[in-house]
């Protein structure tokens, strides 16, 4: 079957750096900030290739909302085996108010114009944590939707997805065309490798205004305030249990 | 009088006769020996009257062989006085709640990282500024006590734990950093500051230490110096005796030593810094340091890379030489041996395809866009000439972590592979590795494996050696015979581990009998009743 994958990945600040807050509240630093794939795209990348790699799907396609530099991430997905790329050109105050729903709308469009038979994405984004698109994105569609995969099971015009939910683990069987959202366990994502790497440079990526896909970006959220979260206050040693309880009669707690 | 007959004896002694004969005047000189697997028996019968120490894993009692090694054999203990309830009162006084008599704290500050030697010290200091040091060194002077100078305890040559029962001062308490010019870079700490903190410290305001190495997270400031540590960063920042501007040092008369200049050029007079950096612990104790630190590069790559032949890897790094030339901050090696080793005990997952030989090279620039085309067009020719056959590239810190886990990890990977005899080797590069395939022919099946890795930029080799379990035989198969081949090629036997307990009468194999003349010269000058360190760094005699 012709099968189409396709796969979001958004740009976020690495994990490993630290956050500021910019001195006006108004948002984090991302200025010379390193950014990289979200790691939740990366194993939604892995397991679309792996799926292409079984001979169980044609084609990958990664896309990426967001200005010039989301190119490097989309070709990242690329290096790792994604076919070929679509960026949704988003940028200045479009790309601050991007948020989830404006994402599902931008997905939903694009996987109509595709043909698209299967949307992986990554459960949450580490910036935001919303948790929201994939669900978005299947409710815009009327598809239905497998979220937190640890498991992904192609069988036939149905994909049988293993979920991860609080009480252990729930399996569901969805008919195609459907939307997954991937969790940690899903699998391990691969290192790009040198070759793929140079092939990469040489894959296509497609240039998309929303304007084209007839999506409309109005946010209906105002971000009033980003602050930090409160300095954690250093913990005292004492010597002695007489040294604790006149510290503890001290600070009122006893 | 009596001891230095005695060790007049026993240097006449040494010429002649069996092991036996000089053991039994050992016997005389020290009732409490606790070097393990150093200590030949007299005729396969354990020597009466003495302590035999035996602990668990990887530390093995003293054996019945005889220790033909003439390199090993365990020095006599030196009549250094011994601690008692004056010097103890003393220091609690000096130091109150910061002299530490614990068995139980004791035992870990006697042994080293790799447990491979333990001492019997009963005393621990741990003073927090430079004057409590000198205190204390001015005291141990008068009273003939012998002093240990202890850091991060992760030396790999038995130089950072007693030998007997010298008097362990740590500088763990010690760990403020004293001051940070924005400006020019240079930072100025106490010697017992952690190189992880530091480099914590120094990345938040956007700069590094020029050096890093695997032991980072416990390895301390004053301890790298005395030490002169190399690491990953010596190829683009250069050694510590270019970094280190400044140096404070309490001499064993207690007498300090303040010449902790924060310039970049001095050249008044001799340079005196030089002389301690490197010196083990043995000329002076390092109380504070001042360094001069790099910027913090803007970005950073990572790339991993196999190739099928050691030739071909020499190839690689001329081209990245020639390619990458400014912006190349690491160049290091590990072979297939390393690789199955990392994946059988630690289950790290090899990157790419197998290959014979691995490197990891790392970029540094101002540029992230500079950097990633002279990377790319670097990875391509290398690609396209067949010089390496496979590889992977990483520009996240996570991924970066992981790809240099590769290499950083091997160390930690040979000790749960059985007992290690490590060697750190400087050779011409092109022998580095011929050295590794001659030991592995040599010993054949003695050995358990024999892997090579290391800064292969630098030219420096660690060779690596397991067994089941210490093996007396393999030892002595090794050595002499790894430095009289390193010897025959002009390198040195011990490139950045420094020569501590372990190496100490192997210096004749890289230095000249009148250099080795000239160091115990200074020594006498700087430490006259030896209280320092003793026992190593320099030879036993010669």
């Amino acid at each position: 079957m012709s099968a189409r994958v396709l796969v979001g990945v958004k740009r976020v600040i690495d994990y490993a750096v630290k956050i500021r807050v910019k001195p006006d509240n108004t948002g984090v630093v991302t200025d010379g900030v390193k950014h990289s794939m979200n790691p939740f795209c990366e194993i939604a990348v892995e397991e679309a290739v792996k799926l292409k790699e079984k001979k169980l799907i044609k084609e990958v396609v990664a896309v990426s909302c967001g200005p010039q530099q989301a190119q490097e991430t989309i070709r990242t997905a690329l290096a790792m085996g994604a076919d070929r790329g679509i960026h949704v050109e988003v940028s200045g105050k479009d790309y601050d108010n991007l948020g989830p729903l404006q994402v599902s709308k931008i997905l939903a469009a694009l996987a109509k114009k595709e043909e698209t038979s299967l949307i992986i994405l990554g459960k949450q984004a580490i910036d935001d944590d919303c948790n929201q698109t994939g669900q978005m994105t299947a409710a815009l569609l009327d598809w239905p939707q497998g979220t937190f995969a640890s498991e992904v099971v192609l069988e036939g015009d149905k994909v049988k997805v293993i979920r991860e939910i609080d009480g252990g683990l729930e399996t569901v069987r969805l008919k195609m065309p459907a939307v997954i959202t991937a969790d940690l366990r899903l699998n391990t994502p691969r290192y790009a490798t040198l070759p793929n790497i140079m092939k990469a440079k040489k894959k296509k990526i497609d240039v998309v205004k929303p304007g084209e896909l007839g999506v409309d970006l109005t946010s209906h959220l105002e971000v009033l305030r980003v602050d930090e979260p409160p300095q954690r206050q250093a913990g005292m040693k004492v010597e002695t249990v007489e040294e604790l309880i006149s510290r503890l009669k001290e600070a009122g707690r006893m | 009088m009596l001891w230095t007959d005695l060790m007049m004896g026993l240097n006449r002694l040494r010429g002649l006769g069996p092991p036996a004969t000089l053991w039994r005047l050992c016997l005389q000189c020290s009732p409490a020996v606790a070097m393990l697997d150093r200590v030949p028996s007299a005729l396969g019968v354990p020597p009466l009257g003495l302590v035999a120490l035996r602990l668990s894993r990887g530390i093995h009692g003293r054996g019945d062989q005889t220790n033909h090694a003439a390199g090993n054999r365990v020095p006599c203990r030196f009549p250094f006085s011994r601690v008692s309830k004056q010097d103890l009162a003393f220091f609690e006084n000096l130091l109150p709640g910061r002299t530490i008599v614990d068995p139980d704290v004791l035992m870990t500050h006697n042994v080293d990282w790799m447990k491979s030697v333990r001492g019997s010290s009963e005393l621990l200091l741990r003073p927090q500024t430079t004057e409590e040091v000198s205190k204390i060194l001015k005291y141990c002077c008068e009273r003939r006590l012998a002093v240990n100078p202890q850091g991060g305890n992760t030396g790999l040559v038995g130089g950072s734990v007693p030998v007997y029962d010298e008097i362990i001062l740590s500088t763990s308490l010690m760990n403020q950093i004293l001051s940070f010019d924005q400006v020019s870079g240079i930072i100025t700490c106490q010697a017992g500051c952690v190189l992880e903190n530091l480099s914590n410290y120094l990345e938040e305001r956007d700069f590094i230490m020029p050096l890093d190495l695997g032991a980072k997270g416990s390895c301390q400031i004053g301890g790298n110096v005395a030490t002169n540590a190399g690491g990953l960063r010596l190829l683009r920042y250069g050694s510590l005796r270019g970094t280190v501007l400044g140096l404070e040092v309490v001499l064993a008369s207690g007498k300090i030593l303040n010449f902790l200049t924060a310039l970049r050029k001095d050249n008044t007079g001799y340079d005196l810094k030089q002389l301690f950096i490197g010196s083990e612990g043995t000329l002076g104790i390092i109380t504070a340091v001042s360094i001069l630190c790099p910027r913090r590069p803007r970005a950073v790559n990572v790339a991993f890379l196999g190739c099928s032949s050691y030739k071909k890897l020499l190839e690689t790094f001329q081209c990245c030489r020639g390619m990458l030339g400014e912006i190349l901050s690491a160049f290091e090696f590990l072979d297939s041996a390393c690789m199955k080793l990392l994946e059988k005990h630690l289950k790290l997952i090899n990157p790419i395809a197998e290959n014979s030989f691995y490197i990891v090279i790392e970029t540094a620039g101002s540029n992230a866009d500079h950097d990633k085309e002279k990377l790319h067009n670097f990875l391509e020719a290398v690609m396209a000439s067949f010089l390496v056959t496979d590889g992977t590239v990483a520009t996240e810190d996570a991924k970066i972590k992981a790809l240099w886990s590769i290499r950083e990890r091997v160390t930690e990977a040979l000790t749960h592979d059985g007992y290690t005899y490590k060697y750190d080797i400087s050779l011409p590069l092109e022998k580095i590795y011929q050295l590794v395939e001659d030991m592995r022919e040599y010993l054949g099946d003695k050995a358990k494996n024999v892997v090579g890795y290391g800064h292969v930029g630098d030219g420096n080799l660690h060779l690596n050696i397991t067994s089941h379990s210490k093996d007396q035989a393999l030892q002595e198969a090794i050595e002499p015979y790894v430095y009289e081949w390193t010897a025959r090629y002009r390198g040195s036997i011990s490139a950045e581990h420094g020569l501590g307990l372990k190496k100490r009468n192997y210096i004749h194999f890289s230095k000249h009998p009148e250099a080795v003349a000239l160091m115990k010269d200074i020594k006498h000058m700087l430490d006259p009743h030896r209280i320092l360190n003793p026992y190593k760094t320099l030879p036993d005699q010669g």
